[in-house]
């Protein structure tokens, strides 16, 4: 290995012996690819052929009107596949091709990374294994039905928890055992080296555009960038543009589930502490004995007890401020955005969207606040009006005002 | 540091038999039972898991043994204690298989201090690349407690030297990379290959395990040259039933002994 992925004291290649020598070829080829002109200049042609690169910078003037600074949104949901997975399954699928790779895996929670990766097997006529916990598999069947479509195979992992963690546990087991002709497509900024500073790499596109277009509309940096954070891709993809612009303040955005007071959050920077999960040192959500516990959220996409290692430096180095949103603001905020901007937004960004609520309240009419918005929400249909009728449900029943009153979602089908 | 290992294939001579379970499998109570079935049935030494929540580096049937012992609420202190009295009427040499963040979360110091108290041999930390041994090398070393490292037919030649600067316990060899349990993956030809090729550069132990089901696959492993067999999910699959234990033991122990009756 040329490097260990260290990010400070968090990172690192944390994986049996028989993983080092793969984890080692794709470090090789990565660094191989990194500065090849030919490489980038394909990746760059997909970006913008296939995936519709690059995404609009939307000036919000609605939101900016109800917040009272400048709202910018960073537009991932407009990327082909509904969220920036896209960009890092490109790369990646890629970096696959140059080694000869004859079949792809994945883990999946939500089923967005397994459907990016499944359309891009298609794409580069490589078949496609994702691995699935089968409590996902319940929770998600449409974005099941849409990686069967593009000709994927579908694994349910019935190990431990049903789901994410242990459809990574699966894939890396796998992986393990046919490595000679398979590659792994990681899905976030997680895992053991050099998954997390590779797939940094393929998203650092969301922040490095974003900046440009802010600086060429507006002649000036944001005051402000918000991201939500699950394993930390779309974050690590905004920020990073912005980390030497000291006066940018930087904030991730974890779920907070039921609320961080209960045990039903997914909030491992806000709430967890330092452990070894997937491979790399990172804070994580576990037990004393170090056993990792089940992490919660209503966005699939954020429901994971680890997080990106560098995302753990920034916020022990003090560079990136991580807060948390319950699912009730985030649904709030997923309507919010649909309502005022015409912009159905995932549950995962909803999160960004909320805080960026929080956030403004601070902020005057100079200041720009830009929020990633890293996915589309059609495919939280199902889930946010589920979760609107259980809460109408409670209330009623336990009598009105024990919740704040969340505005009714229409469904435009049903 | 002397070598219990080393030493018991010296007297022995003959490779060693050593059976795997996870500790707390599938409650602290019986599982100490278990282990003692281990012992009585013929075990020379032993490896025990300590249950860990995310087990990548293990197959469906020990998963199930983390996720049984872990349902019936073991602690990493359940599993010291049933090793100290697993101490107090035994001398086998006891070699544990635990993942990274269980050590660390105790503290690498004190988890290694207690290892010592209870008597443990060695340590295989299935997480824990050469690349970071280095975390918990001087530690190790400071309470006596040997390391157990991983290599495979596709660990490079380069690498086994790596490697085996760190391994002082006993070298485990798996026939393919894989995870624990699978099956058809001992070939006596690419083991004794592999065990031709490590031989030449050092001295420890050499156990082969992963994928060991039956007597002839032991015969197969001890033929092939190496001084010790781990069975794992062979044993696991059993729990908790003591007679299928006992029987499963010494029918693939005798298979050490008399190797040309297969
Ligand atoms: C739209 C969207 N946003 C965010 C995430 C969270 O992942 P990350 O934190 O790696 O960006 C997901 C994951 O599935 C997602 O689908």
């Amino acid at each position: 290995m040329k490097s260990l992925g260290q990010f400070g004291s968090f990172g690192g290649m944390y994986v049996s012996e028989l993983l080092v020598p793969v984890l080692s070829d794709v470090e090789t080829a990565y660094l191989d690819v990194k500065n090849d002109p030919a490489f980038q200049k394909e990746l760059d042609r997909l970006l913008s052929e296939f995936a519709g690169r690059p995404t609009p910078l939307t000036h919000a003037k609605n939101l900016s009107k109800a917040f009272g600074c400048t709202v910018l949104l960073k537009r991932e949901d407009l990327l082909h596949g509904g969220a920036h997975k896209t960009n890092n399954v490109l790369g990646q699928g890629l970096l696959a091709l140059r080694m000869g790779r004859k079949e792809l895996i994945a883990e999946t929670g939500a089923g967005q990374h397994g459907t990016a990766v499944a359309m891009i097997g298609a794409l580069f006529g490589l078949p496609v294994k994702i691995f699935m916990g089968s409590k996902d598999i319940k929770r998600q069947a449409s974005n099941v039905e849409r990686m069967h479509l593009f000709g994927a195979e579908v694994i349910p992992v019935e190990s431990g928890s049903k789901s994410l963690k242990d459809a990574i546990n699966e894939a890396l087991r796998y992986w393990v055992s046919h490595s000679k002709e398979t590659y792994y497509v990681f899905g976030t900024v997680a895992g053991p080296h050099p998954f997390p500073t590779m797939v940094a790499d393929f998203q650092r596109v969301i922040g490095d555009e974003a900046r440009m277009q802010c600086l060429e509309r507006f002649k000036k940096l944001p005051t402000v960038v918000t991201a939500c954070v699950g394993g930390g891709s779309n974050a690590i993809g905004i920020f990073k543009a912005f980390l030497e612009d000291k006066h940018v303040k930087l904030v991730g955005v974890e779920p907070a589930g039921e609320g961080l007071e209960t045990k039903k959050h997914g909030a491992a920077l806000c709430k967890g502490t330092v452990g070894c999960l997937h491979g790399a040192i990172s804070y994580c959500l576990q037990d004393n004995d170090g056993q990792i516990l089940e992490a919660h959220s209503l966005s699939a996409g954020l429901d994971y007890p680890g997080v990106g290692p560098e995302h753990s430096f920034l916020k022990d180095s003090g560079r990136v401020q991580y807060e948390a949103v319950t699912d009730q603001h985030a649904v709030q905020a997923f309507e919010l955005l649909s309502k005022t901007e015409g912009i159905i937004p995932a549950l995962e960004s909803s999160h960004a969207i909320a805080q960026a609520k929080k956030i403004a309240t601070s902020l005057s009419k100079e200041d720009i606040l830009l929020i990633n918005i890293s996915g589309r929400g059609d495919k939280d249909m199902d889930q946010v009006r589920e979760y609107l009728s259980s809460k109408e449900n409670l209330s009623s029943s336990k009598g009105a005002g024990c919740l704040p009153a969340v505005p009714r979602l229409t469904p435009k089908h049903s | 540091m002397n070598n219990p290992y080393a030493d018991l294939r010296a007297n022995l001579k003959r490779p060693l038999f050593v059976p795997f379970v996870v500790i707390g499998d599938p409650n602290p109570k019986e599982s100490l039972a278990i282990i003692k079935t281990l012992i009585a049935s013929g075990a020379d030494a032993l490896e025990l898991g300590f249950p860990f929540s995310d087990p990548t580096a293990d197959g469906p049937v020990i998963q199930a043994a983390d996720v049984r012992a872990l349902g019936a609420r073991t602690t990493i202190d359940d599993c010291f204690e049933v090793l100290k009295k697993v101490r107090q009427d035994s001398s086998i040499p006891i070699g544990l298989l635990v993942y990274f963040n269980i050590i660390l979360q105790r503290g690498i110091k004190k988890f290694y201090e207690d290892c010592k108290a209870c008597g443990v041999t060695s340590v295989l930390i299935a997480d824990l690349p050469t690349e970071h041994m280095h975390e918990v090398s001087d530690v190790a070393k400071r309470n006596g407690i040997l390391q157990v490292c991983i290599v495979s037919e596709l660990t490079s030649e380069e690498r086994l030297k790596t490697v085996l600067m760190h391994a002082d316990g006993y070298l485990y060899l798996v026939s393919s990379p894989s995870v624990t349990g699978v099956k058809d993956s001992v070939l006596q030809e690419s083991i004794a290959a592999l065990i031709t090729r490590v031989r030449r550069n050092t001295d420890p132990p050499l156990f082969v395990g992963f994928g060991i089901h039956t007597a002839s696959d032991v015969t197969s492993v001890v033929k092939a040259g190496a001084d010790g067999v781990i069975v794992g999910s062979r044993i696991v699959k059993d729990i908790p039933d003591l007679k299928l234990i006992e029987v499963a033991c010494k029918e693939l122990r005798s298979a050490i002994s008399f190797p040309s009756s297969v």
